[in-house]
């Protein structure tokens, strides 16, 4: 081989070394850290789907008159697509746009008896907006009405 | 009246620009020094008519002129006059507009520094000009048909809607002029790319003149995202200076391609390198910008910051997103067995070094890109909802930028075409022995539990050590250090400015304390090494909020440091609630508290950290935007200088 074709064919197996390392990390990476989301009609559906102790997303609105403070830091409330509701615990401060009746999204575990234990409550920057898995949820529950304002309505 | 004029003024710059994208690739190919001034002065007029129809806007917005639709969704007559300007852009709308300005004010400059001959330079430029055009046009028809700022409301409303307080804030006002000079300062270089492959020379003489438009839109770009990152941190309350964000990650890709382009053309101009990789380079940059523009425009991507959108609009940039990556890339296709062959290099050479800066930032990118697309990949092939989470972008990108920072104090001090290795590495001694120093003194002082909040503090300060033992044995004396060329202190401050962001980003995360807590009036909370006494709540009136305000004292070994004020405020008009978290610097680190919501018995929830070093987060990015700042500032004065030289030689031949 010139010494041209050995500089080519190393420049060929460093790119591939290189493209196949990053598209390796990037396929193990995408295995372990990528969160279902789920609504609570699914969660009572498919309990099998939400093991105790595993990671996910549960989003639905804020039910009417579910919100409880007490004087320590936990704050209970209860997440509904309209035909189920699935309970939930969070402590720590909520995002400003929490408020009952409202769109929200919560990532954390379940426990066997039913709670939802929140780990970290999603902020949303506008109040019109709603997260787009929330429309969807309601809508295979039967509980959205069209002309409600959904993502992207403002 | 000033609607129509602004509308009447997009539809004046769409004309200049078909006129601007005709003469400009006609008078190239046809070498017509007449017709390829008319180009220049399309370009000219045009970004006079595009301004015209911003500054209408703007117009509209400082009046409170509601019958201007977009004016009265997202403005109010109480909102400060800086938050009317600012505005403009905080919608989708009028962000187009600024897009179209700064494409405006790129083309302008590449009009102006333009040759006036038949040159073979000139005909690039005016091919550049003419893509220029294309891009404008595109963008002038998409907005007009889907998105024209200046529709009418009739009846006018009495008062707006407001502006999402979140966006009434001076870090955020500034956040997308900055960002957007980046983005669409990437069209620069990818024109000259595209013209140069329309030209039948296929050298490298177009990076030379897009070099220096990459930098300023690499530069600006920098800044840009470091605004963003810094107005998270201090508006959102959790603490945090970099979410992962859908968002956030369309505005890095760009700037990891640009960075590589950077790199890639400064090998090309200075050697002959890599010639067909740049021009690759160069039209992925700008692709990266128009897919960010896509992701955040369309509202494919659920994301807490993406602005309200509309189906048709995301396909409209779908399909400019199409034709601006398959039609130079068909072009390159066909040209490239044409294109000459780069350059060689030895293994050990600063080449070598920019080839795997290239590999690793372009793999970042991609698996970015990866992350981010695949929720939307999923969803639409099996109709399940995932997210991809912090936690794969920190398990792919991390080890990446470790490998470059490992490597990046090696390319300066590498010579050209080939080099001493060994010679090389033993001047880096000291900058190996401070970092070893660093890993030690961290694992006896701190005893971190992170082995990753190690390394990046080694790095930190190897990047740091690398640039200052590369000035130090360049200038030799203190005395020299003014002589040293621009180009030694643009690659050794860059680099640095890397090392710094690394230091900030370990201090933030691994080395942060936290905590939470409901205080009554008089209690004390305990956060990294400060007791926060809360002594009051009270009521105040904002101009157009009201809120609920704290005073926390802050103290340290019994002694008083300072009273913080966090605010929870509330904004009538907007229906919102926003967190004012009170942050105390010392530049060396951060007490940054924040006020919760009230509890039963009078108590209130507060939320502290002490985050050591954050600032240099954003220090460190505003050290490499100066770099650019300085590449850029010796370029204009070498220019000066030559044109100063031009004109007494000319004085000089008359006489």
């Amino acid at each position: 081989m010139t010494p041209k074709k050995q500089r080519r064919l190393a420049f060929a197996i460093t790119l591939l070394l290189a493209g196949g390392g990053a598209a390796a990390l990037a396929v193990y990476a995408l295995q372990d850290n990528v969160l279902f989301f789920y609504s609570p009609s699914d969660i009572i559906a498919h309990p099998e789907k939400v093991p105790e102790g595993r990671a996910f997303r549960i989003g639905g609105l804020v039910e009417q008159g579910s919100v409880k403070r007490d004087r320590g830091l936990e704050v209970q409330f209860v997440v509904t697509d309209g035909k189920n509701a699935v309970p939930v615990t969070y402590s720590g401060v909520l995002p400003d746009l929490f408020r009952e009746g409202q769109g929200v999204v919560a990532m954390g575990t379940r426990a066997n008896n039913g709670v939802f234990t929140a780990r970290e409550v999603l902020a949303k920057h506008d109040e019109k907006y709603m997260p787009p898995e929330v429309v969807d949820a309601l809508k295979r529950s039967g509980h959205w009405q069209e002309g409600q304002k959904g993502p992207g309505a403002s | 009246m000033t609607g129509e004029l602004g509308q009447l003024a997009l539809c004046l710059a769409l004309a200049l620009s078909l006129v601007q994208a005709f003469a400009g690739f006609t008078g190239a190919s046809r070498g017509n020094v007449r017709v390829m001034a008319m180009g220049r002065g399309a370009a000219l007029g045009s970004f006079v008519f595009i301004a015209l129809a911003f500054f209408t806007l703007m117009f509209a917005y400082v009046t409170s002129d509601f019958s201007v639709q977009v004016v009265a969704e997202n403005s109010h007559t109480a909102k400060p006059l800086i938050y009317k300007i600012s505005g403009v852009w905080g919608n989708h709308e009028g962000s187009m507009i600024l897009w179209l300005l700064i494409l405006g004010v790129y083309s302008a400059a590449i009009a102006m520094t333009q040759p006036t001959d038949n040159t073979a330079n000139a005909e690039l430029g005016s091919r550049a000009l003419g893509v220029q055009a294309l891009i404008a046009i595109a963008f002038l028809v998409f907005v007009l048909l889907t998105s024209d700022p200046f529709g009418r409301l009739y009846p006018p409303p009495f008062e707006g809607n407001g502006l999402n307080p979140l966006l009434q804030d001076p870090g955020l006002a500034f956040h997308p002029p900055l960002l957007y000079l980046g983005y669409v300062g990437l069209s620069a270089a990818f024109s000259f790319a595209a013209a140069a492959l329309v030209d039948k020379r296929n050298d490298a003489a177009w990076v030379r003149r897009a070099r220096p438009f990459a930098i300023a839109a690499w530069t600006a770009l920098t800044l840009g995202i470091a605004a963003g990152s810094w107005w998270a941190y201090y508006t959102l309350g959790w603490g945090g200076f970099w979410f992962w964000d859908p968002v956030e990650n369309a505005s890095l890709m760009p700037w990891l391609v640009a960075t590589a382009l950077i790199h890639s053309m400064m090998a090309t101009e200075r050697t002959g390198a890599f010639k067909s990789w740049t021009l690759l380079l160069a039209i992925t940059a700008f692709s990266f910008s128009l897919i960010g523009t896509f992701l955040v425009r369309s509202g494919v991507l659920n994301s807490v910051h993406s602005f309200a959108n509309d189906p048709r609009r995301g396909l409209f940039i779908l399909m400019i997103l199409f034709v601006a990556i398959t039609a130079p890339l068909t072009l390159f296709a066909w040209r490239a067995p044409k294109l000459s062959p780069g350059a060689a290099f030895d293994l050990a050479s600063r080449e070598t070094g920019i080839l795997l800066n290239n590999l690793l930032l372009t793999a970042a990118a991609a698996t970015i890109l990866t992350g981010t697309l695949y929720p939307l990949v999923l969803d639409a092939a099996e109709g399940i909802k995932i997210s991809v989470g912090p936690p794969y972008f920190s398990a792919t990108v991390v080890p990446m930028f470790a490998l470059l920072a490992v490597l990046m104090p090696l390319g300066p001090i590498f010579m050209w075409r080939r080099t001493d290795w060994r010679a090389s590495l033993y001047k880096l001694r000291f900058a190996f022995a401070a970092a070893m120093a660093a890993m030690l003194l961290t694992l006896a002082i701190l005893r971190p539990d992170s082995v990753l909040g190690l390394l990046a503090v080694t790095l930190g300060v190897w990047l740091i050590g690398g640039s200052v033992s590369d000035i130090a044995r360049r200038a030799g004396s203190f005395r020299k250090l003014r002589h040293l060329p621009a180009s030694a202190w643009t690659s050794a401050l860059a680099h640095a400015g890397l090392g710094v962001v690394a230091l900030g980003v370990v201090g933030a995360t691994s080395w942060k304390s936290e905590a939470i807590q409901v205080l009554s009036p008089g209690q004390t909370m305990n956060v990294g090494g400060y007791a926060l006494r809360l002594d009051a709540t009270e009521q105040v009136q904002g101009p157009n909020y009201t809120a609920d305000r704290a005073a926390i004292t802050v103290m340290s070994n019994g002694r008083i440091i300072t009273v913080v004020h966090p605010e929870k405020r509330s904004y009538p008009v907007e229906q919102m609630v926003t967190s004012q978290s009170s942050i105390r610097t010392t530049v060396l680190s951060d007490l940054y508290v924040v006020l919760g919501d009230s509890r039963e018995g009078g108590g209130w929830v507060v939320r502290a950290y002490v985050n050591p070093m954050a600032p240099f987060i954003w220090l460190g990015a505003v050290v490499m935007a100066f770099a650019g700042f300085i590449a850029l500032g010796a370029r204009l004065a070498a220019k000066l200088r030559a044109a100063r030289a031009g004109a007494v030689t000319a004085s000089a031949a008359a006489e």
